[in-house]
């Protein structure tokens, strides 16, 4: 780990604000994913800025019917929030999937969404790598690729998003409010937020320079059958090798979107249409420009049997 | 005490305190956070510095140019130490490559420099502004490449530690071509990593030309002697000392650079240093299982009696490395008058591979019981009945050695009755609960057994407390409390009264712990050491020692009785001795048996496979402690269920590595993955391997485990899988459709 500064924050616009004109600066919330990557050296934060203190801590009803998650919601207290178990009961079981239950007392709804890939050769700063080192190579696709993307990637990056939260908050069409150094604050769609890699996979959301997340706002409560379904070599405590949210209805029709498979949560609305005629023609339509490497090819079958699985559980419901 | 006849009646034949539940005396100590752990001695160095080691970025090649001076002037930096300037060092007996590299690089993070700071985070810091250019080479990284011109290789097991390249009785091949029903099959093991919990760590302290070591290390004096070797220094110059260790399952048996750099650490720092390795030098700059390619064949007659059977195994290794001996149980655990064994090994550039929880035979079984599986099902034939049809009371390639002990024919039939095994479907694929196919799958668990030289001192104290001495370690396995059983015992003191002292070189050499062998061989051992102090003891009272009775704190002979504290009114009384080991294993063949039935769960859908019941029978000579022996048991299950499942080392060809070298990438099962566990051992006394007449479990447990849960999900869904782990991916496309 290298040295760096350290400040508390009072002010979301301070913060932003500091964030912006401060070199290597980077906030710091629950600390789960980032202190990981400091120790290891991928992540070089020269000041970090503590926004533990800021008020974005509560679950509120907003105006049209949905509902505000403060940035620093624990994940444990939102899966265990009885409107969002209620109302929203695809975000709990999915929060509810990830990590631990020591993990998700730390994490926060905003960290969740800004945590980074757990691509191995990321993880190995040995290895050549274009998210951590741009320019430098990807080792990941002619290497070690099982757990990896096999859609939306790129030719310098085929890492995933790890994120369970992200994957039902892209089916419920969330949004992520943010302010930034000037005090202007904005609306993003989930759809948006996260960027695809392109040639450049070292940048991964749309946020702006210090433009700091206050709060993911769900709209009003999705009807239907809320299921997460988490696929992966181990019972528990383990990354997806392919999850699947979706919100169904009696019809037939419904939202659904995969994790495990991209370097976002991976939703193709219009292949929604497909729904009614089963697994199979929709998931061809989600992944159809999928490009997967021979160790995660097997990814494709997954999404289509894990997607049937979905509905069929929805269909005993 | 040489043990060369078969043991007679002896005083842990009363079984008070030995074969008892007892907890572990060290429960508390580490439950409340006492016991000191090699990182942890707080106690007795006070101002450590702190080393952290830079490992190769390379898997082949060598050092260019290696550029200390920015790591040199950064904060709080108080040495560094690379190979061009820790002067000449040997190389340990039991190490393939060097644990400090340079300029030669042989695999992976190997260690190349130490950095010494003031704090951890100093060293840590410091030790990535170490600038290494790398010149790389080509590396031989691909096992089944370079399987394809390995030679054949020498058993390493043998007494002469050379047997022949290859085993043969009989005539196999013609045996085999004549053989009405055969099988014929590939299966592949991966490299495994062990994945204790507690990494390597060493505290290092010199006091003049005098080392004293405090380390996590399985084998006190191996250890001692390679440190000794790769310093250049007399090894009674060197303490070491690993009185708790965090788990071993075998990475720890030897020295490995955490130790050694801790001691050139200190030495350039002219102070104590710690060093502890990081997670993902575990597995590239320690030992791991290393991976196998199996090929067996096996030819029977119509009702399943074996008469051709072949284990064929390839692996790889660095340079003068060892086969992965995964043909041992095939030479021994079935009947068949036609055999072949053989082991190739290839030269890899990898890691070195080495020992891992029953080295071998957990490999091998995973393959051929699989194998016995398939034949089971070609004969129409219930997999139990074809063990049971093919057991030997002898060792099959010399009819003339019996087993000391075996009683395999009752772990299955126990094993079956008390599974339901005879509510299992012999049909694959045609079990359903709601969206699971489910299975039941079983295969035998076998181990040889060893026994190593061991000894021990103990010392009865003028408060008629027990005091046993022994550089036998605790890796979490029991010995501490074993030993006071056994020691209790032969002094007929309660456990209360005995206190155990472990894991010093200062102490007698013992077995140490791997191979299954620690639990019999070491406290065989303070067996050896309190009948010398019972004589002692029988001689001060005046008893003639073969007839007195030690009990209850009392002397008992003839028709009088003394009080055992009188013994050391005028001053204690101390005896040391070691077992050894005559020529028992020549004429008896000695191995532990077992069997495991599994019921495994596959979903429908995505292919996920769950473990839902476990069953293990064992037959393994005496069981010394029923409740450490279970977790044992229970804690190799759930290793084996990691094997079968999850656990692989992912190989980069390209750039020679193990790829998921951390907890999160390489899975091992998690609480939820292991479901309601049963363990039975079968009364059993073997006379012929000690005084104790035990051996061991803690190897046992694991092995056939993975097969029985692949024979279960085969049994499940229909669908075969020979390579390990079995993950969903390799059976999802044969999968009944869904959609």
């Amino acid at each position: 780990m290298r040295s760096f500064t350290y400040e508390r924050a009072s002010l979301a616009q301070e913060a932003a604000a500091k964030a912006q004109e401060t070199p290597g600066a980077k906030f710091i919330a629950g600390g789960t994913n980032l202190l990981d990557l400091m120790k290891l050296e991928i992540e070089t934060p020269q000041h970090l800025i503590d926004v533990n203190g800021l008020k974005f801590d509560k679950i509120e009803k907003t105006e049209d019917g949905g509902l505000r998650i403060g940035a620093l919601v624990r994940n444990t207290a939102l899966a265990a929030d009885m409107r969002v178990r209620r109302d929203y009961g695809v975000l709990s079981r999915a929060l509810l999937a990830g990590a631990s239950g020591q993990l998700r007392n730390k994490a926060t709804t905003a960290g969740n969404l800004l945590q980074r890939t757990r691509c191995p050769y990321f993880y190995d700063t040995n290895q050549p790598c274009n998210k951590r080192t741009p320019g430098s190579g990807c080792a990941a696709i002619a290497g070690y690729s099982r757990q990896l993307g096999v859609i939306g990637v790129s030719e310098a990056c085929i890492a995933t998003n790890p994120s369970d939260m992200a994957v039902a908050m892209r089916a419920l069409d969330a949004e992520v409010e943010t302010i930034d150094a000037a005090g202007r604050t904005r609306k993003i769609p989930i759809a948006d937020f996260h960027r695809l890699p392109g040639d450049r996979p070292d940048l991964e959301t749309t946020l702006s320079s210090g433009e700091l997340i206050t709060a993911v706002t769900l709209p009003p409560p999705l009807r239907g059958t809320h299921i997460y379904k988490k696929v992966r070599d181990r019972a528990s405590y383990a990354f997806a090798l392919v999850s699947v949210a979706a919100v169904l209805q009696r019809d037939g029709t419904g939202r659904l979107a995969v994790g495990g498979v991209a370097p976002k949560p991976w939703r193709i609305e219009k292949a929604e249409a497909e729904l009614r005629g089963g697994a199979k023609p929709f998931s061809a339509r989600l992944l159809a420009d999928a490009k997967p490497t021979n160790e995660n090819a097997f990814k494709v079958t997954l999404v289509e049997r894990t997607v049937a699985a979905v509905m069929h559980e929805a269909r005993q419901k | 005490m040489k043990f060369d006849t078969a043991a007679e009646a002896n005083p842990i034949d009363r079984m008070r305190v030995v074969g008892r539940a007892h907890p572990r005396i060290d429960g508390p100590l580490k439950t409340t956070g006492r016991a000191a752990y090699a990182y942890e001695h707080h106690d007795v160095v006070t101002n450590p510095a702190y080393g952290v080691i830079v490992g190769s970025a390379i898997g082949k090649g060598r050092i260019a140019r290696i550029d200390l001076t920015v790591a040199e002037r950064a904060p709080g930096v108080i040495a560094v130490v690379t190979a061009e300037n820790a002067g000449k060092l040997g190389k340990g007996k039991h190490n393939t490559a060097k644990l400090l590299g340079g300029p030669d690089i042989d695999h992976y993070h190997q260690a190349v420099a130490v950095v010494v700071a003031t704090t951890f985070e100093q060293a840590t810091a410091a030790a990535a502004l170490v600038r290494v250019e790398y010149a790389q080479a080509e590396g031989r990284f691909d096992l089944d490449e370079a399987l394809k011109t390995a030679p054949l290789a020498k058993d390493p097991n043998s007494p002469e530690k050379q047997g022949p390249p290859e085993s043969r009785t009989g005539d196999f091949e013609q045996a085999f071509a004549q053989a009405p029903v055969k099988l014929d099959e590939l299966y592949t093991t991966p490299d495994q990593s062990h994945s204790m919990m507690e990494p390597h760590a060493s505290l290092a302290a010199w006091n003049g030309e005098e080392l004293t070591i405090w380390t996590s290390n399985q084998m006190i004096d191996w250890g001692r002697t390679d440190l000794a070797i790769t310093l250049g220094i007399p090894k009674e110059n060197v303490r070491f000392v690993s009185p708790y260790v965090g788990g071993g399952f075998g990475c720890k048996l030897f020295l490995r650079s955490d130790a050694v750099m801790a001691a050139l650490g200190a030495k350039a720092a002219g102070r104590p240093v710690k060093v502890a390795l990081p997670r993902p030098f575990v597995p590239n700059s320690t030992t791991h299982r290393p991976a196998t390619r199996q090929r067996i064949r096996i030819g029977a007659t119509a009702d399943g009696n074996i008469l051709a059977i072949a284990h064929e195994s390839g692996s790889g290794n660095l340079p003068d490395g060892q086969p992965e001996t995964a043909t041992n149980q095939t030479r021994l655990l079935y009947a068949g008058a036609n055999r072949l064994t053989s082991m190739r090994l290839a030269v890899l550039d990898l890691p070195e591979g080495n020992a891992m929880r029953a080295p071998g035979e957990a490999p091998g079984l995973m393959a051929l019981e699989i194998a016995m599986d398939e034949l089971a099902e070609k004969l129409g034939m219930d997999p139990v009945e074809l063990r049971v049809r093919n057991d030997t009371q002898v060792d099959p390639e010399k009819p003339e050695r019996p087993f000391s002990e075996r009683n395999l024919v009752g772990c299955l039939r126990e094993g079956a009755e008390r599974f339901g095994w005879q509510r299992r479907n012999s049909s694959p694929g045609a079990v359903r609960d709601g969206n699971w196919l489910v299975g039941m799958g079983m295969a035998v668990a076998f181990r040889n057994n060893m026994n190593i030289p061991s000894g021990a001192r103990v010392r009865l104290g003028q408060d008629g407390r027990v005091t046993v001495e022994t550089d036998m370690t605790d890796i979490g396995t029991g010995s501490y409390t074993i030993i006071a059983q056994t020691a209790a015992e032969m002094m007929g003191v309660d456990i209360e009264n005995v206190l155990v002292r472990l894991g010093d070189s200062a102490f007698p050499i013992s077995s140490g712990s791997g191979g299954q062998f620690g639990a019999n061989s070491s406290t065989s051992g303070v067996y050896a050491a309190c009948v010398k102090l019972r004589e002692a003891v029988a001689q001060r009272l005046g008893f003639n020692s073969a007839d007195a009775t030690f009990t209850h704190g009392q002397v008992l002979g003839g028709n009088r009785s003394a009080k055992l504290i009188d013994a050391v009114r005028d001053g204690e009384l101390v005896a040391e001795d070691k077992i050894e080991w005559g020529g028992l294993d020549k004429s008896y063949q000695q191995s532990t048996f077992g069997a495991h039935f599994v019921e495994a769960a596959v979903d429908g859908f995505t292919g996920e496979i769950r473990v839902r019941r476990m069953l293990a029978v064992c037959a393994a000579g005496r069981i010394l402690n029923p409740l450490t022996a279970r977790s044992q048991v229970i804690g190799a299950m759930t290793m084996g269920v990691g094997a079968a499942l999850m656990e692989e080392l992912a190989v980069d060809k390209r750039r020679g590595f193990f790829v998921n070298h951390d907890l999160a990438g390489y899975e091992v099962p998690v609480h939820a993955d292991i479901p309601h566990q049963e363990v039975i051992f079968l009364d059993e006394a073997d006379d012929k391997v000690s005084p104790m007449k035990a051996k061991g479990v803690a190897e046992l447990g694991i092995c056939g485990v993975a097969a029985a849960v692949a024979n279960a999900v085969y049994n499940a869904t229909g669908v075969r899988v020979r390579d390990y782990p079995v993950t969903l991916d390799k059976h999802l496309n044969s999968l009944p459709a869904v959609s």
